[in-house]
């Protein structure tokens, strides 16, 4: 039979290649930003360090998220190193799915990692994932507008101020929007947006004994207030707008703000791709006087499979790309601003890092955020723009679409909110919760 | 036979033609001439865009950045191989229905063309388990047999129509004379059959180029097909068109020409016998 | 004239498709089902134990059911209808005698070589884009407020993305029926003075009708299971999910395998009674 000597051919090459201990081939699996793609560039450079060669899969985010979850729930091997987030990484650091990083080379120094970052990417005390890079949100805006309006941004705002200034520096006409937000279906896109916003208003996603919360009064101020100000002042089909259709409207000067990842500085003020590089200002997540602040964390971060025969090899690659060491090499070949952001105390204690404009506010945003106490009243679950449950990804998905179809008019915001909490409640009785 | 038409009449149905055929042509068109754009450019409004510098720059960024002919070739492996495969298994299949009909071969026609509406996702786990279990795993092995078995019913089918297109009575003369099965298989019906099966070849390395779900689930680095290519291009964060657009063309442009070179093949292949 | 040598030997050579599609069927089938009466959890460990029928009532009780089934309908209907009247529209235009037939066939069916996610990404960001889109462009350089394609008319916009891929397919068949049409019998009827629309509607739809059988056929077979083009473009929103979408967003965004089976099932379920229907009329049809 031909599928035969194929299989015995296929385990013989592979015995073969396993039995070549020093030069392994990775495969890393990874997510098409831009931190990403430039860490491909320079994958040569730990080619010659180590003599092991690296193949990449590189995705969009949500195939990715589908791929590497099939795989490794499966256990099937198919990537040596996957790209996971912060939700994902203690999940399956619980399941045993992922290679604990506790024996890191001194040299690596694992107390550099921002705490808020090694918090997140492990499970009871042990890092699962080393965070490539790290990202809170905050207020990018434009001064230049602000002025013209007779503001002045604070550095901690409410949210009150920004649906103000929002009306204000809006000009139609002048096709400018006062302020631009995530709109988009998806968990990881409108859905992580709100959801940070709520916390602000003092909303939950669950109480402690995992009952929705959409029917309560703080889930319906929130979105409609958000709705109110995107109404007034927000760009014109803004419930399919994500990350990337907001950065592509702030660069082209359509948007006076925009509350988004605190990545984006470096793309905003980048002149190359950005028409307003030289007038933008940064100011920390508005807040609404009750405790908490509206932005999120994450951090998109390296972990190894289980089982994987490469276990060696795929830790030497972990501990090259978040290294202090790749970090420079980045700087060498891009310069500063262009270095992976949000991992690490050293760079923001880096004199050359301090010029870059946004780098104390993203270290203050970062360090604003909590993702244990994200919420005003108590909540059973850890993240701030997630619940960190297995079950969070499909349910904040059909949430956010509910969401989504409401800011787009098809449906009113009660509307929304009550089949947000028919559908939630569900599927947690679907899991087991309730 | 032609008939005869005013010069008149020949030039507006020439018009409306070309002017229909441009205007589905034209998503196709557009992107091709984004992809010579800069990304900054690429964003702007139409004829900002056609007055624009013109660069190669987004093909050399997305060849610098993915492998295009690793995946070009495992497309073109994955495609031809599942098609031969299937078409290996299909002649037989077809050709016994088409001569030797019985009471159910309709039936059986019917039950094949009904496998293809079971949805893939629901058992996206079973076969990916089955996949590490075999080691067919990122293999182009492995793609080539999943995809021969999808389309193994509209391979079948369309064989069958063309089969029975053949004359009987030129077999019955064969028989006559005293060749046997394999002769009369091998001697007579698939010179006859040749261009049915071309054209069936043709239609499904089209559909097995184009499949998107199990290609991209079911591979990793070594077999991906052209579906992953694209796939980490699809939305990255900063503009993307110009690269998109680059990207876009260079996966579809393989097959785009195979199809416009044997269009004719196709049209026959695409009409299942429909007409007679 | 079968005898009973050629008769075993037919049947000897449908075995291996027979076969492989059976174990294709059967062995997915199986496990679908087997799944389908399990809580199965991917993310929490995997197979929890029997659960009875509890998938299958969650499933349909779900607000998202009813709305499924009714937009693969839509989508199904809305690209058949849309791609049978102007496949036979456009059939007839290429039939007239022009200058350059043979370029304007190549434009007219390059739409059906291209990727359903390509397809999908190209109209969603290079056209559909509110901002940055050809349409958007389009629309403001005549002073009109751009269509929110996606989220205002998400269905429509869907079922044109879909109707532009296949309706190259649709234009392909039809115009072949027709070139086989009779030229003396349009000409016998042309001198019996009968009009353009009674020509149509009497000699050439008639002659159509098996071509027509053909499209809605294979048609609806892809149709019932696309996937990419929703995928990329509004993600299951704004009304635009589809069963088959619903059951992708219930085994890999909710790692619900139990559920999303279950979900299978009706899927076989509605397919098979969309075959049935269809059955009726291929039967009659083509047995020419």
């Amino acid at each position: 039979m031909k599928l035969a000597n194929a299989l015995r051919a296929a385990t013989a090459m592979s015995l073969l290649a396993t039995g070549a201990v020093h030069a392994e081939n990775l495969v890393i699996a990874t997510v098409n930003n831009g931190d990403m793609i430039r860490m491909q560039g320079l994958t040569d450079d730990f080619t010659a360090k180590t003599g092991h060669t690296v193949e990449w899969v590189t995705l969009e985010e949500n195939v990715l998220r589908q791929r590497v979850t099939t795989d490794i729930t499966t256990k099937g091997g198919a990537f040596d190193i996957m790209t996971i987030g912060m939700y994902e990484t203690p999940i399956w650091g619980a399941n045993g799915w992922l290679v604990a990083l506790d024996d890191l080379s001194a040299e690596y120094d694992v107390g550099d990692i921002l705490p808020a970052m090694s918090g997140g990417l492990s499970h009871d005390g042990t890092l699962y994932a080393a965070p490539f890079y790290g990202e809170s949100s905050m207020i990018m805006y434009r001064t230049d507008l602000m002025e013209a309006a007779g503001l002045e941004m604070p550095d901690a705002p409410s949210w009150s101020f920004i649906a103000k200034a929002a009306r204000a520096m809006t000009d139609r006409d002048n096709e400018i929007n006062g302020v631009c937000l995530r709109g988009k279906a998806g968990w990881g896109e409108g859905g992580a947006f709100i959801t940070a916003m709520s916390n602000s208003f003092g909303a939950r996603w669950f109480d402690e004994d995992w009952n929705a919360q959409f029917d309560t009064r703080e889930w319906s101020d929130t979105l409609n207030f958000f709705v109110n100000m995107m109404t007034d002042s927000g760009p014109a089909g803004y419930a399919t707008n994500g990350f990337n259709e907001n950065l592509s409207l702030f660069q082209q000067g359509k948007c006076g703000m925009w509350i988004d990842a605190t990545v984006a500085a470096s793309f905003v003020t980048n002149p190359n791709d950005s028409t307003v590089a030289d007038s933008v200002g940064f100011a920390l997540a508005p807040d609404n006087g009750m405790g908490v602040r509206s932005n999120w964390l994450w951090a998109w971060a390296l972990a190894i499979p289980a089982g994987t025969q490469k276990e060696a090899a795929a830790k030497e690659f972990i501990e090259w790309a978040t290294s202090t060491g790749y970090i420079e090499l980045v700087a060498a070949n891009e310069g500063w601003a262009n270095v992976p952001p949000g991992a690490r105390v050293s760079l923001y204690e880096n004199a050359n890092y301090k010029d870059v404009p946004f780098a104390q506010m993203t270290l203050d945003s970062i360090l604003s955020a909590d993702p244990n106490n994200s919420t005003v009243d108590p909540s059973p679950y850890v993240g701030i723009q997630f619940a960190a449950i297995p079950e969070f990804a499909g349910i904040a998905t059909e949430v956010s679409q509910e969401f989504s179809a409401a800011y787009a008019g098809q449906q009113s915001v009660e509307e929304a909110l009550a089949k947000a909490q028919a559908l939630t409640n569900d599927a947690m009785e679907a899991a087991g919760y309730r | 036979m032609a008939r005869a038409v005013t010069p008149r009449r020949k030039m507006i149905n020439t018009t409306l033609a070309w002017s229909v055929g441009l205007l589905i042509f034209f998503p196709i068109l557009w992107i091709i001439v984004l992809s010579f754009k800069t990304e900054g450019d690429a964003i702007k409004t139409p004829i900002e865009v056609l007055t624009s510098v013109w660069t190669f720059e987004s093909y050399l960024v997305v060849q610098d950045r993915s492998d295009y002919f690793k995946h070009f070739s495992n497309s073109v492996i994955i495609a031809m191989g599942s098609t031969l495969l299937g078409i290996l298994i299909a002649v037989p299949a077809a050709w016994s229905m088409a001569f030797v009909p019985s009471k159910r071969t309709r039936g059986i026609l019917m039950w094949m063309l009904s496998t293809k509406m079971l949805p893939a996702v629901g058992v996206l786990y079973p076969i990916y388990i089955g996949f590490i279990k075999l080691g067919l795993l990122d293999t182009r092995l492995g793609l080539i047999i999943v995809l021969m078995l999808i389309n193994l019913p509209i391979i079948v089918w369309m064989l069958y129509t063309y089969f029975r297109e053949i004359p009987g009575e030129i077999l019955e003369a064969a028989r006559m004379d005293g060749a046997t099965l394999r002769e009369e298989v091998l001697y007579v019906l698939t010179p006859m059959a040749i261009p049915g099966i071309a054209s069936t070849i043709l239609l499904n390395v089209i559909l097995a180029w184009n499949e998107a779900f199990w290609t991209l689930n079911l591979t990793a680095a070594k077999a991906a097909p052209l579906t992953a290519f694209i796939a980490s291009y699809s939305s990255p964060e900063g503009l993307f068109y110009a690269k998109l657009s680059a990207a876009s063309v260079m996966a579809i442009a393989p097959i785009l020409i195979l199809g416009w070179f044997s269009q004719k093949q196709l049209v026959r292949g695409l009409t299942f016998g429909a007409v007679k | 004239m079968a005898t009973q040598h050629s008769r075993s030997a037919a049947r000897l050579m449908m075995t291996p498709a027979v076969i492989l599609l059976l174990g294709w069927m059967l062995v997915p089938l199986t496990m679908t089902l087997y799944f389908s009466f399990k809580k199965y959890l991917p993310l929490r460990g995997g197979d929890l134990g029997w659960v009875g029928f509890d998938n299958y009532i969650r499933f349909v009780s779900s607000s998202s059911f009813w709305p499924a089934v009714a937009s693969t309908l839509i989508i199904v209907g809305g690209v058949l209808i849309i791609t049978v009247i102007l496949g036979t529209l456009l059939a007839l235009l290429l039939d007239q005698p022009m200058w350059g037939q043979g370029i304007v066939r190549i434009l007219v069916i390059a739409p059906f070589f291209v990727m359903p996610t390509v397809s999908g990404l190209v109209w969603k960001n290079m056209f559909m884009d509110p901002n940055n889109g050809f349409l958007a462009h389009l629309f403001n350089a005549f002073g009109a407020e751009p269509i929110q394609w996606l989220s205002q008319a998400s269905m429509p916009s869907l079922i044109m993305i879909v109707s532009w891929q296949w309706l190259p397919f649709a234009t392909l068949i039809l115009l072949t029926a027709i070139q086989s049409l009779d030229s003396e019998q349009i000409e016998a009827s042309e001198m019996d003075g009968a009009g353009w629309f009674n020509r149509f509607r009497f000699i050439t739809l008639p002659h159509l009708a098996r071509a027509i059988t053909v499209v809605i056929l294979i048609q609806t077979i892809f149709l019932l299971s696309i996937f990419a083009e929703i995928f990329v473009t509004t993600a299951g929103a704004f009304g635009t999910k589809t069963l088959t979408y619903l059951i992708f967003q219930r085994v890999l965004e909710s790692q619900n395998v139990g559920l999303g089976s279950a979900g299978g099932v009706y899927a076989i379920i509605l397919a098979n009674i969309v075959a049935i229907f269809l059955m009726r009329i291929v039967g009659k049809n083509l047995d020419a």
